[in-house]
């Protein structure tokens, strides 16, 4: 490879020209790296300076044209009050001007896949279409514009969002209480189990053990684990439903509870939840289900009806607030009866007047006494402020845009998407699950039959030369290189088709030994990127801060 | 159902090609009685876009905006600008709508973005590595408190808490410990106009796991963490610094390059906005490198790819529950991607010149107002020093004060009363915070306010 003449950044970075001969896109090299379309970008660090930025910050002068006048020197500063604290050293940041900003971030955006691009079939996630109505709707000033400690009387409107979010999710789920407070779905499996724990402690019985299916998402036993639980597995029957007989034999006096996913992890309806649910109650235990699959029954089945004690409910799922490339979300979580007194603060409640207040540390024994008979006797608080107001803007104008006959649309919607995908391709893929009756939302393959040296991942990266971000990938545990295919009700008939048409042409080029898919993708902004050399020796931060211009990087020279 | 592009058409062809009967056989899992056989009664049908933005239109007018006020609050949450460019990028489909990066050849750009914001954090904290986020301060905080525990092998039990950190953040310290095995050694708040280093430093001794500390403190005060440090560390214990202002880091030491072990701060100030509380940023960062496997949350890492191309990945998820479940240093799986995003857009706005500008311009105003309240008989200010956000004692309740202000539209600041309810000693405390979007006339609505309301 030859030095590079010119490089296009102070730290000589650019990017590294294929091998000859291995050029997938079957032309010339370029100077630039870049191919047409397929813009690189360097770092940030490679293209700021220290001394460049994209703000101003004259002083205020009146730019009405009543008037026009100089702009007058702002008032001085007093004597710095930063005592022995001032900075002294720099801080090593690098700025950019507007332009350059909206193009580095424009030019990083290109290389992401998006629900906004195509078809998005993460299992278990929900890559819905997120409408855009929400964000005009989290932006008005009203919402975005409000400190979480003003005064309760200058907030009732935000207070008035959150209890009527709270009132849907309540109803849809046939709960009986709220905590709207938790961050994303892991905090609300937390504040779940937390609650749990708390409503056992008060009634003086401890307990260990919290029983969680081996095709649980990670979260569930992490979360068990956080909460100082002992985790045990629950046994699945060859239908990949749990066992019923099974965990009623382990239940006892250790056991606090059980966390169950419904639909489950393998898309499937967990028909027996309600004897299950009996069972765990009548040894005195508390049933947890991961709502992350919601999305799948809403408005057609309530949890409460299961005897569901507490379910966390993934706003950034079923109700379509946007994913953000890895959040935020918001995991509200809804309780029965017996759980609801434990709940954590703060909460809201509407009082007979129609006001809807807020409870706080400060009036919550109080508020308790005067409204609940004493009944409320929260675990504590779990977040600084009151949850994710932007979340529940953007969900609360979702629900009302469905309401109650379109959720449940919803819910027909995306599990007759998953159908389809499911019954389109069991003849070309394995479906170790296609015999236990229809699947939910989501379709569950195995790489059984695939040639030998061929895996799940080659397949998934042949899935993105073909313009797909892969399904969700050796997860469940229990399915061996299990493809877990969520398509979401946002996808048309046509889309799905073509979908089917992309996976049916990889899946048969894995069968028939395609060698080329192990070193797929050809066509992405990468090839595949070394993940071993990733952990085994991180750079987890820019370093080469002075490096002169010319020097090569690492990926230039090709260095291990 | 503008949201669904199926057709009558579509469902018959496609329950035809699956070989159901209609949409109720695929629902045959379902035990009859849980089925509900139509639309939940008591909740609204579905709604047009325009009568649904009116219905929320009319609850944001409910609320009365920063922006409509003369605005001084602040206690981990600021008022701040944020360019125009910053949400136009958080809008972009490719960013909005995009999922944890799992599939690294295709999510390059939120993968260089999280790399370019662990470093801006990194290097505003003064530490060796920062991860791609977490929930929000409060959440890193308690986080953090877990990850020293970790690392004290659960020899270690104990965990001092200054008096001077924000309550929320201690009382999710606090129902934390609940259920595991720390035992939190908290205190109230002093009213003096330094914070009281050498308290703390009398509560840290052999079995302390770590002291958590908070700069620029809830008063607004600036504790001498390399002081604190010292004496902590002769202990064996780490330090925990916590800062809610990040703006501050741009006029004042990093808690990093005072000896601070791990640093966490809630990120909201820089391109986030207030939003009532939520989603915000929970920035966490660790001073030495070898803490990092301890570390909870995603971190994203530079490798090449097989064409010796420089990309990044996710890495060292070992660490996560999706790889260890039980065994995670964490349960974190969702973070606060975007939000991160428009912290490092607007923190690319800025530059290290930027930054530095608008950290001066919060601290010249603040003293500003700070000298303009002193002279307001019945008001006394506590601190000695400060960076935008100082204390004032009132000759009355603070809290009683700020409410009778909201009526001119004047959000005076935050009571102490209310973030320390039942503490009367601190019940004339009014914590005030000025930014840049503060104006002198804010300054002077606000002192006269008070005049009128204290004479």
């Amino acid at each position: 490879m030859n030095a590079p003449t010119k490089t296009p950044n102070a730290s000589g970075w650019k990017p590294g020209t294929p091998v000859e001969g291995d050029n997938a896109m079957g032309g010339p090299d370029t100077a630039t790296g870049n191919r047409a379309l397929m813009l690189e970008e360097p770092l940030l660090f490679e293209i700021g300076h220290s001394e460049t930025t994209g703000v101003d910050f004259d002083f205020a002068a009146k730019l009405d044209l009543a008037g026009v006048e100089q702009p007058s020197p702002p008032t001085p500063a007093p004597a710095g009050r930063l005592g022995d604290f001032e900075r002294s050293e720099p801080i090593g940041l690098v700025g950019l001007t507007e332009p350059e900003t909206v193009r580095h971030y424009t030019r990083l955006s290109r290389q992401n896949y998006a629900i906004d691009l195509g078809l998005f079939p993460l299992g278990s996630c929900t890559m819905k279409h997120n409408p855009r109505l929400n964000e005009k709707v989290a932006r008005m000033p009203g919402f975005a514009d409000v400190h979480p400690l003003q005064p309760v009387d200058t907030v009732r409107g935000a207070l008035e969002v959150i209890n009527e979010l709270a009132f849907w999710l309540i109803h849809l789920t046939g709960m009986h209480g709220v905590a709207m407070s938790p961050k994303a779905g892991a905090h609300g499996e937390l504040c779940g189990i937390l609650c749990i724990r708390a409503a056992l402690e008060a009634r003086g019985d401890a307990r260990k053990v919290i029983l969680v299916p081996e095709s649980a998402h990670g979260t569930n036993p992490a979360t068990a684990a956080f909460a100082g639980y002992e985790i045990e597995d629950i046994p699945a029957n060859s239908d990949g439903r749990v066992d019923l007989d099974a965990l009623k034999s382990r239940l006892g006096p250790d056991v606090a509870g059980v966390m169950i996913t419904n639909p489950s992890t393998l898309g499937l309806f967990e028909r027996d939840l309600k004897a299950i649910s009996d069972a765990v109650h009548e040894a005195g235990g508390f049933v947890y289900c991961d709502g992350a699959n919601f999305n799948a029954i809403v408005g057609k089945v309530r949890p409460g009806d299961l005897g569901v004690d507490a379910m966390h409910i993934n706003l950034h799922k079923t109700f379509s607030t946007p994913h953000g490339g890895g959040g935020p979300g918001s995991g509200p979580v809804v309780f029965s009866e017996a759980l609801s007194p434990f709940a954590p603060l703060p909460y809201t409640s509407r009082t007979k007047d129609g006001v809807v207040h807020l409870v706080e540390e400060e009036d919550a024994d109080s508020f308790s006494k005067e409204h609940f008979g004493g009944r409320m006797r929260h675990f504590g608080r779990m977040t600084a402020f009151h949850g994710q107001m932007g979340m529940f803007t953007r969900a609360l104008s979702y629900i009302l845009s469905h309401g109650a006959d379109g959720l449940r649309q919803v819910a027909e919607d995306a599990v007759l998407n998953a159908n389809y995908i499911l019954r389109s391709l069991e003849d070309v893929l394995d479906a170790p699950f296609a015999h236990s009756g229809p699947c939910m939302h989501e379709a569950l393959f195995s790489d059984k039959g695939f040639a030998d040296g061929l895996s799940t991942l080659d397949l998934a990266k042949g899935l993105i030369d073909e313009g797909y971000h892969p399904m969700t990938m050796y997860f469940p545990l229990v399915v061996h290189g299990a493809m877990l295919v969520e398509p979401t009700e946002t996808e048309s008939k046509a889309a799905l088709d073509q979908f089917i048409l992309a996976l049916r042409s990889v899946a048969e080029r894995a069968k028939a030994g395609d060698e080329t898919l192990k070193t797929a993708p050809f066509y992405a902004p990468r090839r595949r990127l070394d993940e071993t050399q990733a952990a085994r020796k991180p750079v987890l931060a820019y370093k080469d801060q002075s490096a002169p211009a010319g020097t090569p990087v690492p990926s230039e020279v090709g260095a291990r | 159902m503008r949201y669904l592009p199926l057709t009558d058409t579509d469902r018959s062809a496609m329950l035809a090609k699956i070989g159901a009967s209609d949409i109720d056989a695929l629902f045959v899992d379902v035990p009859e009685e849980a089925q509900l056989s139509g639309p939940i009664e008591g909740l609204p049908m579905h709604a047009s876009e325009m009568a649904v933005e009116k219905h929320m239109r009319r609850l944001s007018k409910k609320n009365l905006a920063a922006a409509d006020a003369a605005f001084f609050l602040g206690a981990g949450a600021y008022k701040h600008h944020v360019p125009a460019s910053v949400d136009h990028i958080i809008q972009r489909g490719e960013f909005l709508t995009a999922y944890t990066p799992y599939q690294p050849e295709i999510a390059q750009g939120t993968l260089q973005m999280l790399f370019e914001f662990q470093t801006q954090v990194a290097r505003l904290y003064g530490c060796a590595v920062a991860n791609a986020s977490m929930y929000d301060g409060s959440t890193a905080c308690w986080e953090a408190v877990a990850m020293a525990s970790r690392i004290a092998r659960g020899k270690k039990r104990k965990v001092v808490l200054s008096g001077a950190l924000h309550p929320h953040y201690a009382e999710v310290v606090r129902t934390m410990a609940k259920f595991t095995d720390d035992e939190i050694a908290g205190a109230p708040p002093s009213l003096t106009a330094k914070p009281d280093d050498d308290g703390l430093i009398a509560r840290i001794d052999g079995d302390t796991s770590c002291v958590v500390l908070q700069y620029p403190d809830i008063l607004g005060r600036l504790p001498d963490i390399a002081k604190i440090a010292e004496a902590a560390h002769e202990q064996g214990a780490l330090v925990i610094a916590v800062n809610t202002e990040p703006v501050a880091l741009g006029a004042v030491k990093s808690p990093g390059e005072m000896g601070a072990d791990i640093v966490i701060g809630e990120g909201q100030s820089i391109g986030v906005g207030l939003q009532f509380g939520g989603p915000y940023l929970g920035l966490f960062a660790v001073r030495d490198e070898k803490h990092v496997r301890m570390m909870p949350g995603r971190l994203c890492g530079e490798t090449v790819d097989a064409e010796g191309k420089r990309g990044f990945v996710l890495t060292l998820s070992t660490r996560e529950q999706h790889i260890r479940r039980e065994k995670a240093t964490s349960n974190i799986c969702t973070n606060s991607g975007l939000c991160a995003l428009a912290f490092s857009v607007h923190m690319t706005l800025l530059g290290e010149k930027g930054l530095r500008q608008l950290a001066m311009e919060n601290h010249r105003l603040a003293c500003i107002a700070a000298d303009r309240l002193a002279k307001v008989p019945g008001v006394e200010v506590l601190n000695e020093a400060f960076f935008n956000e100082f204390t004032v004692l009132l000759d009355g309740d603070a809290r009683q004060i700020v409410r009778k202000l909201t009526k001119q539209d004047v959000l005076a600041g935050v009571s102490l009363g209310r973030l320390f309810p039942g503490n009367d000693a601190l019940a004339n405390g009014l914590l005030v915070a000025v930014t840049e979007t503060t104006t002198e006339e804010d300054i002077e609505i606000l002192a006269s306010a008070l005049e009128e309301v204290l004479a």
